[in-house]
């Protein structure tokens, strides 16, 4: 009866994994389940010894709370022999109170042992489990580090952070109380088995006739529910998809009016997860009853044909006590059994989704013998470069020469895919074939590290993260001195703003950096890149996020920041693009032209219809 | 948390019959112990079998009644509880979906979805544990509690001892791990924040090769984290064993305290029997509660969190909504003449017909009011071309410290197009906002042939109006399905047209399903440029007076900005056109061109005109064509 209990104490706001699934809902099911548990094991294996000491501490403390109602018993019977004694007014009837004292006494000492057992036995577990979830998130974060770009284009954020912190969560649970439960729950169900059979076969058999019945009705209605549960999934998922979306679209609805259409098709997908809801609730709601029912027949059962055995003094009272006790905790164990089953299962199916993550294929190992570049120049050269996302080439063969201090234009419409070369200088991807070179190293040669370090890099998606204004410029470089910090936000024409906010640089920029505004967030990127000094930068130019004083303010800066640097620039304006010393045009993916502004336009290509277009009116109006 | 429970009142009697259930469930729970000990007592001891028997059935009557309440009350709770849950998101989903925008900024969307799911979700289950746990719980308690006393007063004194002892496990349970718990939860979110942070900035992190720095920060919060969970749990570890011991310890007292009793002839060995029985049960009980004390301050946050959407008041409030109130609001005008009539025959004190009077004329007021809003929503009588006059308006965001948009005065034309041009932050798309009563201008009026929106009801404003919005928003369902958004009952021949119009036709009959073409959630398996089109069809379709168009060729490459802006034109001259945009070359040819700058407007005018005497102008036109200067 203790466990039952023990489960329920796991606390709040874990994963919302109190108890496990309730009995009778579907349970996730692991799709290697053997090979996980394995994997899993392996974990386990540093603490093989204190995980055998757990199982015998939880062996012992298990088996001396088994023996005590049997122990108990004997202090019942001479209590009541004696009792009848006196009853019957026999001379010099007395219960022999010494008896009674020592056996007490070696309660009080099985009981203590027990709980000190118990104890000791959760004590070294939580250490255990711990250290194994804590290496489980450290892997997990240093395998993230060495994923290449492309996994996380196919994964959203959401279910990569569900893995980390939910799965693991499961997982810790599970070790926590899951393992020694189970240890426990069929320590307990043999111990009871065997205990039971001691005081009366006869009496054990009533017992155990009960439980098919328990088994039957289990099983029958668990089938039921799990039917009603998965309609109330289903009812539930479909529910909140439409508030998702009637949320996201409010402005719409609103806007056209449709208020009442999204409310009548929510009132009818709340009706159908009410249906299903009371359904799966009430039907699971009954095992409970049906099972406690169950055991009091049994209950029943034992007090009668116990009391008729006691009748006849075939049996002793205190037995009969021992037996109802034992009879009492027997069905515990079965449902724990059966619960920690299903728990373990979802946990497995748990540590799939962290394996699954593990096993992801990383990004080329850095070669074992690297070269250095330690004066960068910033020359790039293309060499028969081949590269796609997927199986299609969607660069073919391109070579390009940039020479130190060139600019290389990129456009095309949006969503041509004109970062797809930034990801290849950086190595976010790797070539399918041809090479990348750099000062005349190929890039393959160097480690990342030392390459990504000759790059600058100022995107649209400012990424800022939760800290002060100096920390996040002096993420640029490691060491920066204030002094830098502050000449490289005046470079970027930040220094200004920042001082007129109250804290200056010391603001705490919040965790969606919304106290700034986008232009200033720009800024700030530029300062950092600024600061990071480096051979090559990588700019994009796509300001439009921004008022009109701001971008004057960020166009400065950035050309500020391209002078002597080789830079590659995804391009928005006329100048930059006339300037440029190569144009490269993308469109759908893959680079369809290139050369410079007057060459392309002779060409009259994608290149002067897309210039043409865009531009045009405007020349003649300036005309 | 109490406060949500008042939508628990249509389950009043479902309740009190649960309470009922339970507590005879609890009883019989109670009496089998009380019928055992008769077993003993009387059966064993006198051998008589036939007793023996007799009490064994009626255990197991008394058995079996239990578990029919029982199975009768998880019935109920289960109902009672999924219909709270019901309840509750009807009304939480309705209130949202009445919020006008400066609502919905308030709590920004993604928590507003987690309230509608996950918090009610949370309530409903604690509800279903509350219904099971916590009324069983007190009764099993005061039960076993009566039952002992009666069984043996003197022996209950034992309950003296041990119940504050176990009270004082419990409370420092709850004083010292409820704290750790929520410290381990602020940990939790510290490590989620780093990891996030390390997805959503991994090219940035990898560009500037920071990656050992983000390890040690994750690092850090991991191991801040484990220590914590280490600790709390080794607490938890203490506390079962304790509880254990103290339970067993009752027991053995009872046993031996029982015994001298037995001794001395004030206690039968089966009452002794059953009084352990009994202590089982009131300290189990008691373990229910402190288990509750672990469980309700959880739903308790996610209870205020729901409170606090079904509190919001909202800004604009639409009294017009529904046509019930316009005929409530006659009829009670009618039935207050009438009295008025009978008044002046009977002798009204002074002061009572002075009430009534001034209440009626606040009827007639508002009677005409609407009366009024009812012509404009017939478009009767009054002259509609869909003129938007803007004059001196002046708008906050809420909590923000500047104004969004500065004493705005402007008109535009029917059959004109008019355009406002400006960067991000200087107001463009508020200007829409305001004019689709999404918000309340702080001063100032906002009207449509020369009627304040105010005085329209937002669904006969909306009606008037075809908006595109920057981002384009499609819902689940087929293209036809999204295009008639804007029109319901619009005919296959006018889904047609508005999509050739709007230039989606082109894309759409190379689709496999055409305008059965399912979209997916968020539109995600079409192109923006695709979506956006879609957007203007759904906005064409209603053939409004006023197009209110956000941004909406910015995803269109020129060619196809070029056909549609050419295929518009004929479609929409009736209309107004309201164009926001950052593309100069998109309000070249408007009518009208409307420059902002923080808010104020810094000029208006044609292209021309602006090139000339609108410096901000030419900042933008020099920003976005070449660094030459503008002629």
């Amino acid at each position: 009866m203790s466990n039952g209990q023990r489960k329920a104490f796991r606390g709040p706001g874990r994963g919302g994994h109190m108890g496990g699934p309730p009995m009778g809902r579907p349970v996730e099911k692991a799709k290697d389940f053997q090979g996980t548990l394995r994997r899993l094991l392996t974990y386990l294996n540093p603490f093989k010894r204190q995980i055998i000491l757990v199982f015998m501490m939880a062996l012992l403390s298990t088996v001396f709370s088994i023996v005590s109602p049997k122990i108990m018993g004997k202090i019942t019977t001479e209590l009541f022999e004696g009792f009848l004694q006196k009853l019957n007014g026999l001379a010099g009837a007395a219960i022999d109170f010494q008896y009674v004292k020592h056996i007490l006494l070696l309660l009080i000492g099985l009981y203590i042992f027990s709980s000190v057992f118990s104890y000791f036995q959760q004590y070294i577990m939580v250490g255990v489990t711990q250290k194994v979830v804590f290496k489980m998130r450290k892997d997990l974060n240093d395998k993230l580090n060495k994923l290449p770009l492309k996994y996380f284009d196919n994964h959203t954020h959401g279910e990569i952070l569900s893995r980390v912190t939910n799965d693991v969560d499961t997982v810790s649970n599970t070790l926590q109380q899951g393992l020694t439960q189970l240890i426990i729950a069929i320590v307990t169900l043999l111990g009871i088995v065997i205990m039971m059979l001691s005081i009366s076969p006869l009496l054990t058999l009533i017992v155990v006739i009960t439980l098919p019945l328990s088994f039957l009705i289990t099983t029958k209605i668990a089938k039921r529910s799990q039917r009603f549960f998965a309609k109330q999934q289903k009812a539930l998922g479909d529910l909140n998809g439409h508030v998702e979306e009637m949320y996201t679209g409010h402005e719409i609805i609103k806007a056209f009016g449709q208020e009442q259409e999204s409310i009548a098709i929510f009132n009818q997908e709340n009706e159908r997860l009410y249906e299903a809801g009371w359904k799966a609730q009430f039907i699971s709601g009954i095992i409970m009853p049906l099972l406690s029912f169950v055991n009091n027949i049994g209950y029943v059962l034992v007090c009668v044909a116990g009391g008729i055995l006691v009748a006849q003094r075939s049996i002793e009272i205190g037995d009969i006590q021992a037996f109802i006790q034992y009879s009492r905790q027997f069905t515990n164990p079965i449902i724990q059994t059966a619960n920690i089953i299903n728990i373990l299962q979802s946990t497995i199916a748990a540590a799939e989704r962290v394996f699954e993550v593990l096993d992801e294929e990383e990004e080329l190992s850095d070669q074992p013998q690297t070269k250095f570049i330690r004066f960068p120049k910033g020359e790039v050269r293309f060499e028969d470069v081949t590269f796609g996302y997927q199986e299609e080439a969607l660069i073919d063969q391109m070579n390009i020469v940039v020479k130190k201090g060139q600019t290389i234009a990129i456009v095309g419409p949006t969503g041509a895919g004109k970062t797809t070369l930034v990801n290849l200088v950086m190595r976010f991807y790797e070539l399918q074939s041809g090479r990348i070179m750099i000062d005349g190293v190929d890039i393959k040669d160097l480690r990342r590290g030392e390459l990504r370090n000759m790059f600058g890099m100022v995107l649209q998606d400012t990424w800022l993260f939760k800290g002060t204004i100096r920390d996040n410029i002096a993420y640029g470089r490691e060491g920066a001195t204030e002094g830098e910090i502050v000449r490289a936000a005046q470079a970027a024409h930040a220094d200004h703003f920042i001082r007129t906010l109250p804290e200056g640089y010391d603001t705490v920029l919040n965790e969606e950096a919304s106290n700034l505004s986008q232009g200033q967030k720009q800024l700030l990127t530029i300062a950092r890149a600024i600061l990071a000094d480096p051979a090559i930068l990588i700019l994009d130019e796509a300001t439009s996020s921004v008022d009109t004083r701001t971008e004057i303010f960020i166009q400065k800066a950035m050309h500020e920041l391209r002078k002597g640097r080789t830079s590659f620039v995804i391009a928005h304006r006329l100048s930059t693009i006339r300037d440029a010393d190569l144009i490269l045009v993308m469109d759908k993916g893959s680079i369809i032209e290139q050369g410079r502004h007057e060459e392309l336009l002779a060409k009259r290509g994608f290149y002067a219809d897309l210039y043409n277009s865009q531009f045009e009116i405007n020349r003649n109006q300036m005309a | 948390m109490l406060k949500i429970f008042r939508y628990l009142r249509p389950f009043r009697v479902a309740i009190v019959f649960i309470l009922i259930l339970i507590f005879l469930q609890s009883l019989s729970e109670l009496f089998l112990p009380t019928l055992m000990a008769e077993i003993v007592d009387v059966g064993i001891v006198s051998g008589d079998i036939r007793f023996i028997f007799q009490m064994g059935g009626l255990m197991l009557a008394i058995a079996g009644v239990g578990a029919g309440c029982s199975i009768l009350a998880s019935y109920l709770s289960a109902r009672t509880a999924s219909g709270f849950g019901k309840i509750l998101r009807e009304e939480v989903f309705t209130r949202v979906e009445s919020f006008s925008l400066p609502e919905i900024d308030k709590f920004g969307t993604a928590t507003l979805i987690t309230r509608t799911t996950n918090d009610i979700t949370q309530v409903q289950q604690v509800t279903v544990m509350m219904l099971r746990m916590m009324v069983s719980a007190p009764l099993l308690f005061i039960g076993g509690i009566i039952m002992a006393v009666s069984r043996d007063a003197v022996l209950s004194q034992i309950f003296i001892i041990v119940l504050p002892l176990i009270a004082l496990v419990v409370l420092f349970v709850g004083r010292k791990v409820l704290p750790l718990f929520k410290s381990i939860q602020r940990k939790l979110d510290k490590l989620n924040l780093v990891l996030r942070e390390n997805l959503t900035g991994i090219r940035v992190i990898r560009a500037f090769n920071r990656i050992d720095h983000e390890k040690k920060r994750y690092e850090l919060a991991n191991l801040d984290l484990t220590d914590t969970t280490v600790k709390v749990n080794r607490l938890m570890a203490g506390m079962m064993p304790t509880m254990m011991l103290i339970m067993n310890f009752t027991t053995v007292s009872i046993i031996w305290f029982g015994g001298l009793r037995i001794d001395q002839g004030n206690m039968q060995v089966g009452d002794m029997m059953a009084f352990i029985q009994y202590g089982m049960l009131i300290m189990f009980s008691l373990l229910m509660v402190s288990m509750m004390f672990v469980m309700i301050p959880r739903a308790a946050v996610s209870a205020g969190r729901i409170n606090e959407i079904l509190d919001t008041v909202m800004e604009i409030k639409d009294d017009n909504i529904e046509e019930d109130g316009y005929e409530e609001a006659k009829r009670e005008e009618a039935s207050k003449v009438k009295v008025d009539e009978e008044t002046e025959l009977s002798s009204k004190s002074e002061i009572e017909e002075n009430l009534e009077k001034e209440s009626r004329i606040e009827k007639l007021e508002k009677t005409n009011k609407i009366e009024k809003r009812k012509m404009y929503d017939k478009g009767e009588k009054v002259e509609s071309t869909g003129i938007i006059e803007f004059k001196n308006v002046t708008f906050n965001y809420p909590g923000a410290e500047k104004a969004a948009v500065s004493d705005i005065s402007f008109t535009a034309g029917s059959g004109e197009v008019t355009a406002i041009i400006g960067g991000t932050g200087s107001g463009k798309s508020t200007l829409l906002k305001l004019l689709l009563h999404f918000y309340e201008p702080q001063s100032g009026k906002i009207k449509i042939d020369g009627v304040d929106i105010r005085e329209l009801s937002l669904n006969t404003l909306r009606k008037k109006i075809g908006y595109v919005p920057q981002k384009a928003v499609l819902f689940t369902g087929t293209i036809a399905e999204n295009i008639r958004f804007g029109k319901k009952e619009a005919a296959d021949k006018e889904v047609q047209q508005a999509a050739e119009i709007a230039q989606a036709w082109e894309f759409i009959a190379g689709l496999e399903d055409t305008f059965a073409f399912p979209i997916a959630q968020g539109g995600q398996n079409l192109s923006g440029g695709q979506k956006q089109r879609l957007a203007i069809a759904r906005a064409l379709i209603r053939k409004p007076q006023i197009y209110a168009l956000d941004d909406s060729f910015s995803a269109l490459d020129f060619k196809t900005d070029a056909k549609l802006r050419a295929a518009l034109q004929g479609v929409i001259q009736e209309a107004t056109i309201l164009i926001v945009t950052q593309r100069v070359s998109t309000v070249l040819n408007a009518d009208k061109i409307i420059v902002l700058d923080q808010g104020f407007i810094v000029g208006s005018g044609r292209h021309e005109e602006l090139l000339t005497n609108c410096q901000v102008y030419r900042e933008i036109v020099a920003s976005q064509l070449s660094g030459e200067e503008p002629a």
